[in-house]
């Protein structure tokens, strides 16, 4: 097992904990809405990167996470084109680009 | 004072998540079946030879379906914001002469990369929502460029967007509904016919999915009277 | 032909469908489509009592390749629960939103939201159970932002990011589990994991797999602390939407969260980890139920309401993960007729308390003076579903925390008691401070609207079902256990 940690194509999978740890922080730390939205985007990213990456290492090219990740990508474009269609409608009403935090 | 407490609780937050998914990468066992041997075991029944539109648009085609739906259901929201509250006029264009001219060179050519990434998918890489995605940028360069879609204005142009749209998954849920009352699963395509039924798939869903990333660019409402922000912003904080 | 796939597919095709018809078909397609899927799902669920267990394999393709349906007893109760909720809703938006601008988006998200619903409910793996859930929350913020005001879109908003958050943890828990596993078929993971117990290497893969999943499905069900975005979503959307997400939206992520734990089997679900989601459940009864007796508006109230009332289903953690097989059957009954109980009565409660708010003209509970004597059906709908909340006898409310308190004394985890007793108590408060103001004789106007009769048909059709089911509880109960673990023998 820890023969594969390091295996290059190991290397994908650790690329997507990099990217799902700061997609995390940045979507805590930014309060604009688009900051968020590109954090969301980067944690993402490395999921995608997670599934792919881990699944082939050893064993070849897997392609089931691979259209996993087609099938993913699709999803995460309609919610971050949805985010944005709100979010825009949100700041023409209102102005705002933060959500208002008195909840 | 607040803001270094919630700075400290990201780090904290990215960074326990980072440990435990590097012990779950660390520690991962072997997988107890070989899915790849299975998938390619299967593709030469499956209607497309390349394994990965194979898991697409055959042994997945239900996640594909629903994938779909989410798209549209993006789009819907959309046009639902969009009627409820018309905007002003359109100032999408930018008039810039040197667009214009590469457009006449690119917009023939990202046509033609649509259609082989299409007709490409079911052997290499590619497939409908590599080619709706370069249709939808073309969209959108012309759109960037100030040509006007004339197809889609006014009220039978809505219509007919909104059939475009939904012609993807309708074909789709055909195909699954005429498989269905055939008698088999659902989605199950015969054999003779899996090629076809599958590149029908593919058509239709190319279409709906670039039109669909269109309308989610063109719906977006416009930024505008920036003058009146400030007054919007006291509006809402009352 | 089976069954299951049309009970995605004809709720499909009525979205797509309701995107291109004129607006003023949309209604009564909705309510005629919506018979016809009851009438399916009662199909389904006499299936599944006569025969057992359905699977479908769809596209002819056995899993771990292809996607399997498959609908126990659990699964098809669902689906007719949604049936339940859903068809009243329909009616309630066909009248109440006819004419109004909202109508054009709120049927096609209307009938996606059922179809990931009932897509969920059937999904036997685990990326389809994700596909299903982004479906579901996109619809259901649609749903949400479609009055386009500020406070709606804010409102939408937030509830987005906390649904994609939740999705993403969701689809990184998967990543893991395929890695670990090499298939995504619930039924393979049952397996392997039973077969590979917990010493052996993987584990630990497994566990931050299913921590992550369960933080993320969390998130999306709203359990206190986790539940911020639910008020302002849920208490600000139109009537029939906040009656459905309430109802059944946050239900589905509650309901994978369960079949996950079910699929891990106690060896990878430590009872610490219940006792803590059990303690939250408890946290969530006390403080939804303290908010909701501080709100100012009607609606709010019931959206705070639904804080406190998901609490309750989260006692079905420590209370299943016993040893003790008649705790863990307890608790499956218990919380699965408290989450029927819930999705009827809270439905019924939003539906009457959008018609009392439409009536006065104002979202505020203060404003309801008087309000007794002029729409006196509303507020009776308003209350059976309160008696349900309550747990007062002879509802379902009453039998399902009825059920659980023996869970809990079987089990020997005497604290929950206090929490079903005073989460009751609370609930009692909140509900009497709404017929407080609607009691007294006021002074103020003597004009209400009077919105048609069928609005408050539809939400007495739920207030009275959330009693009624408490009354014929025992035949739904059974029918559920139909391929569940208890069915088998091991809990």
């Amino acid at each position: 097992m820890s023969a594969t940690v390091l295996a290059t194509d190991a290397l994908y999978a650790w690329v997507g904990v990099l990217l799902c740890g700061l997609g995390l922080f940045g979507f805590i730390i930014h309060r604009h809405l688009l900051r968020r939205l590109l954090a969301f985007n980067v944690m993402g990213s490395g999921s995608f990167l997670l599934l792919v990456g881990l699944a082939q290492d050893g064993r070849g090219i897997d392609p089931v996470p691979q259209a996993l990740v087609l099938t993913g990508i699709v999803v995460a474009v309609a919610s971050t084109a949805l985010a944005l269609v709100i979010f825009r409608r949100w700041h023409r009403v209102s102005g705002e680009s933060t959500l208002p935090e008195d909840v | 004072m607040k803001r270094y407490l919630l700075i400290l609780l990201a780090a904290l937050a990215s960074l326990a998540v980072c440990a435990a998914l590097a012990l779950a990468v660390i520690e991962r066992p072997e997988a107890r079946t070989d899915l790849p041997r299975v998938v390619a075991h299967s593709t030469e029944h499956a209607g497309a030879p390349h394994p990965i539109t194979a898991v697409l648009l055959d042994f997945r085609s239900y996640d594909t379906l629903l994938e779909v739906a989410v798209l549209l259901v993006a789009v819907v929201v959309a046009l639902a914001l969009r009627e409820a509250q018309p905007d002003g006029p359109d100032r999408m264009g930018l008039d810039n002469p040197l667009l214009r001219a590469v457009m006449s060179w690119l917009l023939p050519l990202m046509v033609l990369v649509a259609a082989y990434l299409l007709w490409a998918g079911s052997t290499r890489p590619g497939g409908a929502f590599q080619a709706a995605a370069v249709l939808a940028a073309a969209g959108v360069l012309l759109r960037l460029a100030g040509v006007r879609l004339g197809g889609f204005a006014g009220e039978r142009g809505a219509r007919r967007l909104r059939a475009l749209l939904v012609l993807g998954p309708a074909v789709f849920v055909a195909v699954g509904a005429g498989t269905a009352l055939g008698g088999r699963a659902f989605l199950d395509y015969p054999a003779d016919w899996a090629g076809g039924l599958i590149l029908a798939i593919e058509l239709a869903l190319t279409l709906s999915i670039a039109l669909a990333l269109l309308s989610l660019f063109r719906l977006a409402p416009p930024q505008s009277d920036v003058e009146r922000l400030p007054e919007r912003r006291r509006r809402t904080r009352e | 032909m089976s069954l299951l796939p049309a009970l995605v597919m004809l709720p499909l095709s009525a979205a797509l469908a309701s995107t291109l018809l004129p607006l003023r078909w949309r209604g009564p397609l909705g309510v005629a489509l919506a018979v016809l899927l009851a009438g399916v799902a009662c199909g389904l669920l006499r299936t599944v009592v006569g025969d057992g267990p359905q699977a479908h394999a769809l596209g002819g393709w056995a899993p771990p390749l292809g996607i399997a349906l498959v609908a126990d007893g659990l699964a098809a109760g669902m689906v007719v629960l949604t049936a339940t909720v859903a068809l009243p809703c329909a009616l309630h938006a066909a009248l109440g939103l006819r004419g109004e601008a909202v109508e054009d988006g709120f049927w096609p998200l209307f009938w996606f939201m059922w179809a990931a619903l009932n897509g969920i409910w059937l999904s036997a793996d685990l990326f389809n159970l994700y596909v299903g859930l982004e479906l579901l929350g996109l619809a259901a913020v649609g749903l949400v932002a479609l009055k386009g005001s500020a406070g709606a879109l804010a409102a939408a908003m937030r509830y987005l990011l906390a649904a994609l958050l939740g999705s993403l943890a969701y689809l990184i828990g998967v990543a893991l589990l395929y890695a670990a596993w090499g298939s995504l078929a619930l039924a393979d993971l049952a397996g392997f994991m039973a077969e590979a117990g917990v010493a052996q290497s993987g584990s630990l893969t497994t566990l931050v797999a299913l921590g992550l999943m369960s933080a993320g499905l969390l998130l999306k069900t709203a359990l206190f602390p986790l539940h911020g975005w639910l008020p302002p979503a849920h208490g600000g959307a139109l009537p029939p939407v906040s009656a459905l997400l309430s109802a059944l939206v946050i239900k589905a992520s509650l309901y994978i969260l369960m079949r996950l734990w079910i699929m891990a089997g106690p060896a990878l679900t430590p009872l610490a980890l219940g006792w803590l989601l059990g303690a939250l459940g408890a946290a969530a009864v006390f403080w939804g139920g303290w908010m909701a007796l501080r709100q100012a508006r009607l609606k709010h109230l019931v959206a705070y309401s639904t804080v406190a009332q998901i609490g309750y289903l989260f006692l079905f953690f420590p209370l299943f993960g016993v040893a003790n097989m008649d705790a863990a059957r307890l608790a499956w009954d218990g919380t699965l007729l408290m989450l029927a109980a819930h999705a009827l009565a809270k439905a019924g409660m939003f539906l009457a308390a959008g018609n009392l708010v439409l009536a006065v003209g104002s979202p505020h509970i203060a404003d309801l003076t008087g309000i007794s004597r002029f729409r006196p059906l509303s507020l009776m709908s308003f209350g059976l579903a309160g008696v349900s909340l309550m747990g007062l006898p002879p509802s379902a409310g009453f039998t399902a925390k009825w059920l659980l308190l023996q869970s809990a004394l079987a089990s020997g985890q005497w604290v929950w008691i206090m929490v079903l007793v005073g989460g009751g108590l609370l609930s009692a408060a909140y509900v009497f401070r709404v017929f407080r103001h609607a009691f007294v004789e006021g002074p103020a106007r003597d004009r209400f609207a009077s919105p048609p009769l069928a609005l408050e048909l539809s939400a007495l059709a739920l207030g009275s079902a959330s009693i009624a089911l408490g009354l014929v509880a025992q035949a739904p109960l059974e029918w559920l256990r139909i391929g569940s673990p208890l069915a088998t023998g091991v809990p």
